[in-house]
């Protein structure tokens, strides 16, 4: 996975120490079907992990993806943020937010706050319906109750809507909550246990690449942590040229890995966004953002 | 850039005056032409812009050749984040500057983008251009009539015109 | 239509300092589409910055300049509340153009 200046043996035997010590204490982390989970637990050795892992990173600055790994990248990325690549699709969303419905009601009606500054608390525990509920199914519900056709969770209107929201909570912290409700637990799980299932042809599972190796080149791009991972999103990607949601992100990830991708907001990548979001508490909201 | 963590937690969207949209098919812009520029012509140098490799371009935008300065501040990354969108700027003290250019020497046509500085205007200026693969990227800065010029290289792992 | 134009005009002492992002695809003509079809070339051509009555900077831009380009430049003689005009004439002949004033 490494592309590089070559590494000497004795370093590189080191470092092979080192992985084989971090992938065997995250498999000790990853609990015996037994053991009660333990998301508080998880979340600070999450945590402790890449603070560790990057002393010289400041927690903050994790939210940041490759940028907080990369000063070159940095720097091109400072530049771009004076004027961002996700200008136009934040004006557009904005303007969308507040137009109204054909039948009159806005998106306002159908989250608290009037959707403004609420970012943060996606996605949640619905125990009513027993699953979670991520930001980009709750604006497509709040269409479909409205008599409007849904977006396509991957980019465009979507992505656009979602920039808005993002924009509305920066520098406010993440902040999910898991109830005390055994349901919750179980989506918490699954979506830990999705993140460190190896999949696809390459066999990589997500903590393969943003665990194990953050701030290391997959051929040509520098692997973000884990850590924060989510809260930039949606992100204008230069590779796409545009837009793109978190269910845009996790289909791309796993055909990447030549896994078959799932179908965006499906119980697993909900899970999943629980999870990601979960360990990132207290890290604040950066989106919308920018990556390579 | 104001917070910390690197991006703006405040930021004003965009400065916008009144807007005037005119989406012309085929219609021409009659573009002022200020009366009393020093500057070239405001003919946009359109062959220029076909030609593949630096000293071609150079040779129908200017006429002239170019040799290498000091003064001219070239800012480019090292590894471009995405050939797509590479940000570049150049600044410069040399005086009486007239317009600044930028080529990309690797580019199917080298030269990127060619600006006319006016004399109350400053010799700097940014932008961000498409790299298709790792090139020697020049700023060249006419001044006093002669031509001066910078070169670095970027290293593009992402050819930036699609691929 | 919203015009395409984003500035930012920030004037301190003589110096005014103008960032611009346009929306626009500046299609080079080399990629080909979904069906392998090259995309044909459409480009902003020039793109030209007023102060006064007079040029404070003309941009001729070429296929390279990037998707949605962005330009920063600073120019003397301006003060706040000012007008800057600006408007781009691309390669198919459409145009755009804004006022803004500078702050």
């Amino acid at each position: 996975m490494r592309a590089g200046p070559p590494i000497r043996l004795g370093t590189a035997v080191l470092s092979l120490a080192a992985l084989a010590l971090a992938v065997f204490a995250l498999n000790a982390r990853a609990a015996p079907a037994s053991e009660t989970p333990d998301p508080v637990a998880d979340a600070k050795a999450f945590r402790d992990y890449f603070v560790k892992k990057f002393p010289t990173v400041k927690p903050d600055d994790f939210v940041n993806g490759p940028y907080s790994m990369n000063q070159d990248m940095r720097k091109q990325w400072e530049d771009m943020e004076q004027f961002p690549p996700y200008e136009f699709a934040l004006e557009a969303g904005k303007e969308m937010f507040s137009k109204p419905f054909k039948n009159g009601k806005t998106y306002a009606d159908c989250f608290s706050n009037g959707g403004i500054g609420i970012r943060q608390n996606y996605p949640y525990f619905d125990e009513k319906e027993g699953k979670v509920i991520t930001l980009e199914l709750a604006l497509n519900r709040c269409r479909e109750v409205n008599g409007e056709a849904p977006l396509s969770y991957m980019k465009d209107d979507m992505a656009a809507l979602t920039a808005y929201m993002a924009y509305t909570s920066r520098g406010k912290l993440m902040d999910i909550k898991i109830p005390n409700d055994p349901r919750a637990l179980a989506a918490y799980e699954n979506g830990k246990r999705y993140f460190y299932t190896r999949r696809g042809q390459l066999n990589f599972s997500c903590a393969s690449c943003h665990v194990q190796n953050p701030g290391e080149r997959i051929r040509a791009e520098i692997l973000a942590p884990a850590l924060g991972i989510l809260n930039a999103m949606p992100i204008y990607r230069s590779e796409w040229g545009g837009m793109g949601t978190i269910s845009r992100r996790f289909v791309s990830c796993n055909s990447q890995v030549r896994a078959v991708a799932l179908e965006p907001q499906s119980e697993e990548y909900r899970d999943l966004e629980y999870y990601l979001s979960y360990v990132s508490n207290g890290l604040p909201i950066s989106g919308p953002g920018s990556r390579p | 850039m104001t917070a910390d963590n690197g991006f703006r937690a405040t930021r004003r969207l965009v400065l916008q005056g009144a807007g005037l949209v005119a989406l012309a098919g085929l219609g021409n812009v009659a573009l002022d032409v200020a009366p009393a520029q020093a500057a070239a012509a405001d003919k946009y140098p359109g062959k220029a812009f076909t030609l593949k490799g630096d000293t071609d371009a150079i040779q129908a935008l200017y006429g002239k050749t170019t040799e290498a300065s000091d003064k001219i501040a070239l800012d480019v990354p090292e590894i471009a984040e995405n050939g797509a969108v590479v940000p570049i700027s150049a600044t410069t003290t040399l005086a009486n500057v007239t317009s600044i250019a930028f080529l990309v020497s690797e580019n199917p046509n080298a030269l990127a983008a060619y600006y006319q500085i006016p004399e109350s205007t400053l010799p700097n200026v940014s932008n961000r251009v498409k790299m298709a693969k790792t090139t020697k990227v020049t700023a060249i800065v006419e001044s006093g009539g002669k031509l001066y010029s910078a070169t670095k290289e970027v290293k593009v792992t992402v050819g930036g015109c699609g691929g | 239509m919203a015009s395409t134009i984003r500035v930012r005009a920030v004037s301190s002492g003589d110096i005014t300092e103008v960032q611009a992002l346009i929306q626009h695809p500046m299609d080079s003509g080399y990629v080909k589409d979904a069906k392998g079809q090259l995309i044909p070339p459409h480009f902003i051509d020039q793109l030209v910055f007023e102060h006064g009555g007079k040029n404070v900077l003309v941009a001729n831009w070429g296929p390279a300049v990037a998707k949605d380009p962005y330009i920063k430049f600073s120019f003397k003689g301006a003060k706040k509340g000012d007008d800057l005009k600006i408007s781009w004439v691309d390669n198919k002949g459409a145009t755009d153009s804004t006022i803004a004033k500078i702050q």
